[in-house]
C-alpha cells in the first residue's frame, strides 16, 4: 500500500473562507497509532480544521485523506471508521441513554456492547438515565460512550475535556490511551489544556489565526526550546545571535529564549564574555505562548 | 491507606510537577528498579504501549525511554519477544555508579558558578561525608 495507507489523515494546501476568516495553506498529517493534540487560542480555527477533516464542509483548496479516503467525496465509506465528538452535539431529550446506545449499536456492526457497559460503570452513567436530566459532564460522557463502543479506527474529539471534573478528565484520558495499545488506532483532539496534550500525546500542532504556526512530534518539540539565564559583566553587549526567540535584558541578568537549543550556544554565549548560569525545559504551555507571540510578530512586520 | 503492587509493572509515579522531562521520569524509575534489584536481568518489561497505556503517558514519550535504555544498556528489545532488563549481572552496580557520577557531575558544575577551586570542592565533599557518619 502507499504512503496514504500509514496515516490516520492528511491535509494538504487545505484552505477555507469565510467573512471574518480564513484558513490558508494547511498541511497536516497524523501517523496511524498516534495521538494529536490540535492546540491554539479561540477561533483559531481549531473547529474548522476538524469540520473539514469530518467533510462537514467542503475546502476551497488542497487535498484531504481520511483513513485513505478522499474528503468530502468518500466521507461516507470514512465515517463508519471515524467517530467524532464535539460538545455541542446534542442527544435526544426525551430518550434514555440506553435506547442511544441500542440506536448506534443498529447502525455500527463494529459496536462492543461488552466495552459499552464497562464504559457506562466507568463514567458513572446509567443506561435507564433519560438524556434531559444529565449535567453537562454526564452529556459529554454519553457522547464519549456512544462513540468509543463504536471501536473506530478514527477518534476525533473537539474540545472533550472541557465540561469534565477532574475525575472524568482524568478516566477519559485513560480510556484514550488504552485506545492506542492497538497500534492502528489513532486520535485526533483538540484543547486549550496543554497540561493534558503535554502528556498523552505524540504529535503537537500549534494553530492560530487560521495559520499552522508549528507542528512535530512532542520529544523534538520539548527538545527544541530552552529558557537560559545569563549573567552579563559590565560593559559587555551581547551580539545578534540566531535561533534567539526572546532576549530579555536586565542590569547584569539575561534571560534568553530559543527554539533551537543545542551545546554550541554556551559555546557562543561564552566566547561574548556572558555566562551561563542555569538551563530550563520549558512546559508545552510556554511554548505555546511564545510560538504564537512570535507569529504574530512576524506576521506584522 | 497502604497500597501493595504485587504487579512490578505498576508503581510508577509520573508527575507533571517534575522538573525532569516526563521520558526522563520513566527512564529514572525503570532504572531504579534495576538498581535495587526490583526488576532482575532477564526480566521481561511492558511493551510500549502497554506501559504507555498503564502511566498515560504519550506512546512516543516511553518509545524515548526505552530507545536510551537500551542505548546505555540498560534493556534488551527482541524483535517481536518484548523488552527485557539486559542480561548483565554487574547491572544493578553500574547503574549506581553511573548515579554517582551523575550527582558529581551535577556538583562540579554547581561549583563552578560559586568559583569553588578544586580544593575547596573536595573539602566540601569531606565535610558532607563527615556529617553523613556523624548522623548515621
Amino acid at each position: 500500500m502507499n504512503d496514504v495507507a500509514n496515516h490516520a489523515f492528511t491535509l494538504r494546501g487545505v484552505s477555507k473562507a469565510f467573512r471574518y476568516f480564513r484558513l490558508d495553506g494547511l498541511n497536516l498529517e497524523l501517523p496511524m497509532g498516534q495521538i494529536m493534540g490540535l492546540v491554539g487560542p479561540n477561533g483559531a480555527g481549531k473547529s474548522t480544521t476538524i469540520r473539514l477533516l469530518m467533510g462537514l464542509i467542503a475546502p476551497e483548496g488542497g487535498t484531504i485523506e481520511l483513513l485513505g479516503r478522499r474528503i468530502p467525496e468518500q466521507v461516507a465509506e470514512a465515517k463508519r471508521e471515524v467517530a467524532f465528538v464535539a460538545d455541542d452535539m446534542r442527544l435526544y431529550n426525551h430518550a434514555k441513554l440506553g435506547w442511544h446506545m441500542r440506536f448506534v449499536a443498529s447502525l455500527f456492526p463494529e459496536w462492543d456492547e461488552a466495552y459499552a457497559h464497562k464504559l457506562l460503570r466507568q463514567f458513572n452513567l446509567r443506561a435507564d438515565q433519560y438524556v434531559k436530566g444529565l449535567s453537562r459532564g454526564e452529556h459529554v460522557k454519553a457522547l464519549l460512550l456512544l462513540a468509543l463502543a463504536r471501536r473506530p479506527r478514527l477518534v476525533v474529539l473537539d474540545e472533550p475535556t472541557s465540561g469534565l471534573d477532574p475525575v472524568a478528565r482524568h478516566e477519559l484520558l485513560s480510556e484514550l490511551m488504552q485506545i492506542v495499545r492497538d497500534d492502528s488506532r489513532s486520535i485526533l483532539f483538540s484543547s486549550h489544556n496543554t497540561q493534558d496534550v503535554e502528556r498523552i500525546c505524540d504529535q503537537i500542532a500549534f494553530i492560530d489565526r487560521g495559520r499552522l504556526v508549528d507542528a512535530r512530534d512532542k520529544e523534538s518539540f520539548l527538545e527544541r526550546w530552552r529558557r537560559l539565564s545569563l549573567e552579563i559583566p559590565a560593559g559587555i553587549t551581547l551580539p545578534r545571535l540566531k535561533d534567539v526567540v526572546d532576549l530579555t535584558l536586565g542590569e547584569r541578568l539575561a534571560t534568553l529564549t530559543t527554539d533551537r537549543y543545542e551545546p554550541a550556544l554556551h559555546v557562543a554565549l561564552e566566547k561574548c564574555g556572558a555566562r551561563v548560569t542555569d538551563v530550563q525545559r520549558m512546559s508545552l504551555e510556554e511554548i505555546f505562548v511564545a510560538t504564537v507571540m512570535r507569529s504574530r510578530a512576524q506576521v506584522q512586520s | 491507606m497502604y497500597t501493595v503492587n504485587t504487579d512490578k509493572h505498576s508503581g510508577f509515579v509520573i508527575s507533571q510537577t517534575d522538573p525532569r522531562p516526563l521520558y526522563q521520569q520513566v527512564k529514572d524509575q525503570l532504572r531504579h528498579r534495576v538498581a535495587v534489584g526490583e526488576l532482575k536481568p532477564g526480566d521481561e518489561i511492558p511493551s510500549i504501549r502497554q506501559l504507555a497505556a498503564d502511566i498515560r503517558v504519550s506512546v512516543i514519550t516511553i518509545k524515548r525511554a526505552y530507545l536510551e535504555l537500551e542505548l546505555e544498556g540498560v534493556i534488551q528489545t527482541r524483535q517481536g519477544r518484548g523488552s527485557f532488563v539486559a542480561d548483565n549481572a554487574q547491572l544493578g552496580e553500574s547503574i549506581k555508579e553511573q548515579e554517582l557520577d551523575s550527582h558529581l557531575r551535577a556538583a562540579v558544575h554547581t561549583a563552578a558558578l560559586l568559583y569553588l577551586t578544586e580544593e575547596q570542592l573536595i573539602e566540601r565533599l569531606r565535610e558532607a561525608r563527615r556529617e553523613s557518619q556523624e548522623r548515621s
